[in-house]
């Protein structure tokens, strides 16, 4: 009998019941809250007179509506501006006091996106199923779980039943070896992925990320990988567990301590893909090949390397296709043949679950180091993925090298991830984001966005357009 | 949940790959705590010519005339035929609510995104897969047909088209069972509790640190 993958051992290990049509009962051991895709769920089962299961599996916290500048946000919830974004946080702050739901309120220092501050404070751990209203729950395979999105009829079944009803999906391994080149980093590889299998490759699927690359990247880019595992298609990344792994969860708030952090790690340890394990779908990249990337269109798989140029859809023989490259050609306003570094930068946003942790404010802030923005950039705002992010750049000072750059630093939030708060791109400006979709209208009304690495895009802070951070000094 | 069982209606073209969320109901909406009122905006961006936000007046906004959901011939569908990888991007549910209050209970495509997907379901919506060059058959029939219509059959889980011929389409069977029935399925699970109750207590002895999270 062949071998079982990771994505197959925590299947199993969180098996209730498996139903003779093909259905499963899955067990859900942390449940993450946001106010977006909450009150709904929580008003359901009101209506239904029903309780939460199990209130010490879950963890709440604002971030999608809360403003990022200092003077609102010092004013808590009442600094929201906008009346509906106020009363969206102000009914998951009543929801979670009603039923004792523990959450890290607006400025609480723990607050921060939900993505980032899971992991970051122990809530998210290896071996675990996570939930979470929002497709970029993805994020915690990083730790060696099995963390995916959900709807919110998912979100009310999970706080009255504790588990999903699901059904396997398939596995998958992405593989990457060799070793990346200075100044590449986990966001090119994964946009680089994505422009190898499609939005749609890896639909239906778990995606295993293994092979040397990821064997030597840290902690937060694996996380950054795995965010984008949905922008590929799959509910669900993963990285197998490691020393890696265990160095970053050892300590953390909320992880096991003393002897229950034995028991843990020798559980831990199981959690990899067995050598003989097999998979319904293997691809390969070499790591060694991958160049910074920038998307061009409004797909994340419309993405090349900074050497490259806009394409032009009279090559691609694809109907479908072309008549999508051409609309996304003319809503970014891009000509065929246009050289990527020839596109001019509005603006800039650093932030995000992709791209928000410790070492992206440290990327960004050494290319910027000494340098000046464009006077032709409106504006470049650094926003930490959490209050904990905040306070470790603050620490090493990389606030003041924004600051003298020219940059903003904000507090913590998704931000211009999807502009539900007040920021966000006006019709026509072009933005080098390191956020994760570059969808129409997804950062502001006619906003052109571009994906990229924090190195990429503080680069193209300083430079006004975008610019190759591996030969840019 | 609505019941699905037989649908007879009109079918209207979404002519593009990778309909994302954003797309289908943009996020400035997703500020509502209603489950309901997201039907007049869904499609904002391609349905109007202005920016839409929440409480505007939507029936006094200019309409894109050159938006096939905006086309006379196509008013009163029920039925969205789409291309690859619909509903793809966020896992918000506003988006089949939006489509739903919009009048569409199906949505026919070569493929969906897993999330919208799933969502369709518990609302009482079908999303429905054909294999790409027989939507590629429909998008033709539909555009040369006026009040081209479909029925669809999710007991016998056919598609019959106007010229009778029938279409057989895959659906998983405990989803097919609640959408037939129109079974809330929080309910159902909650008929297996001593099972998850189970489950949850040898959990507790492997797992301990799992538990007692929020007395930390």
């Amino acid at each position: 009998m062949a071998g079982k993958t990771l994505y197959d051992k925590l299947w199993q290990a969180h098996l209730v019941s498996q139903r003779d049509d093909g259905s499963a009962l899955i067990y859900i051991d942390r449940h993450i809250v946001h106010e977006v895709t909450s009150p709904q769920a929580f008003e359901g089962l009101r209506l239904a007179g029903r309780k939460p299961w199990r209130v010490d599996s879950v963890v709440a916290t604002p971030d999608h509506n809360v403003p990022t500048t200092h003077n609102e946000r010092a004013s808590g919830v009442a600094g929201i501006e906008d009346p509906i974004s106020r009363i969206q946080v102000q009914t998951l702050d009543e929801n979670c006091d009603e039923l004792g739901i523990l959450e890290f309120k607006i400025n609480d220092p723990r607050q921060g996106i939900v993505h980032v501050i899971g992991p970051e404070s122990g809530a998210c751990l290896p071996g675990m199923t996570i939930v979470c209203g929002d497709s970029h729950t993805s994020t915690n395979g990083a730790l060696g779980a099995l963390s995916f999105g959900i709807g919110t009829s998912e979100v009310e079944h999970v706080l009255a039943t504790q588990c999903l009803v699901a059904k396997k999906m398939g596995n998958m391994l992405v593989k990457v070896d060799g070793t990346l080149g200075a100044g590449v980093t986990p966001k090119d590889v994964v946009l680089a992925i994505i422009g190898t299998i499609g939005t749609a490759g890896g639909t239906g699927y778990a995606i295993e990320f293994g092979g040397d690359v990821f064997r030597a990247m840290s902690m937060e880019g694996r996380l950054t990988v795995c965010n984008m595992a949905i922008e590929a298609g799959a509910r669900a990344g993963m990285v197998a567990v490691d020393e890696t792994t265990l160095d970053y969860v050892r300590g953390r708030d909320y992880a096991p301590k003393a002897e229950q952090w034995d028991m843990a790690v020798a559980q831990w340890r199981q959690l990899h893909s067995d050598a003989d394990a097999v998979f319904d779908r293997v691809v390969e990249l070499d790591g060694s090949a991958i160049a910074p990337q920038v998307t061009w269109g409004n797909s994340p798989e419309m993405v090349l390397p900074i050497s490259g140029s806009v394409p032009d859809p009279a090559q691609e023989a694809d109907v479908v296709k072309q008549t999508g490259m051409t609309r996304a050609l003319q809503y970014m306003g891009l000509t065929p043949g246009q050289p990527i570094t020839s596109i001019r930068v509005d603006r800039v946003f650093i932030g995000s679950c992709t791209n928000s942790r410790i070492e992206d404010m440290r990327a960004a802030a050494a290319v910027v180091q000494g340098k000046t923005k464009a006077a032709s950039v409106k504006e470049a705002i650094v926003v930490p993925g959490s209050g904990q992010v905040k306070a470790q750049a603050e620490a090493e000072g990389l606030h003041h090298i924004f600051l003298a750059a020219g940059l903003e630093w904000r507090e913590p939030g998704c931000s211009m991830c999807l502009a539900m708060n007040a920021d966000r791109l006006e019709a026509g400006e072009h933005c080098a984001s390191t956020s994760n979709r570059n969808f129409e209208g997804r950062q502001g009304y006619g906003g052109r966005t571009h994906l990229v690495s924090p190195a990429m895009a503080a680069a193209a802070a300083i430079a006004g357009h975008f610019v190759d951070v591996r030969t840019f000094n | 949940m609505k019941s699905f069982t037989v649908l007879t209606g009109l079918a209207a073209p979404m002519d593009r790959s990778n309909v994302d969320t954003d797309l289908i109901i943009p996020k400035q909406f997703l500020k509502s705590i209603n489950r309901s009122g997201f039907g007049p905006n869904a499609f904002d961006e391609l349905r109007y010519l202005d920016k839409g936000e929440p409480g505007r007046d939507n029936s006094q906004r200019p309409l894109n005339p050159e938006f096939p959901l905006n086309f006379s011939r196509y008013q009163g569908a029920s039925i969205l035929v789409a291309r690859e990888n619909f509903g793809c991007g966020s896992s918000r549910e506003h988006a089949p609510w939006a489509l739903e209050e919009y009048g569409f209970r199906c949505v026919i495509a070569p493929s969906f995104a897993d999330i919208f997907y799933n969502n369709c379901f518990k609302n009482g919506m079908l999303p429905l897969v054909l294999e790409e060059p027989l939507v590629a058959q429909i998008f033709a029939e539909l555009y040369a047909q006026e009040g081209y219509s479909l029925t669809v059959d999710l007991e016998r889980q056919v598609v019959i088209k106007p010229n009778g011929e029938t279409l057989a389409f895959e659906v998983d069977a405990f989803r097919k069972h609640c959408l037939l029935n129109g079974f809330d399925d929080i309910g159902l699970t909650l008929q297996d509790a001593e099972q998850i109750k189970t489950y949850e207590a040898e959990r507790r002895l492997s797992t301990p640190w799992l538990f007692g999270f929020a007395q930390h």
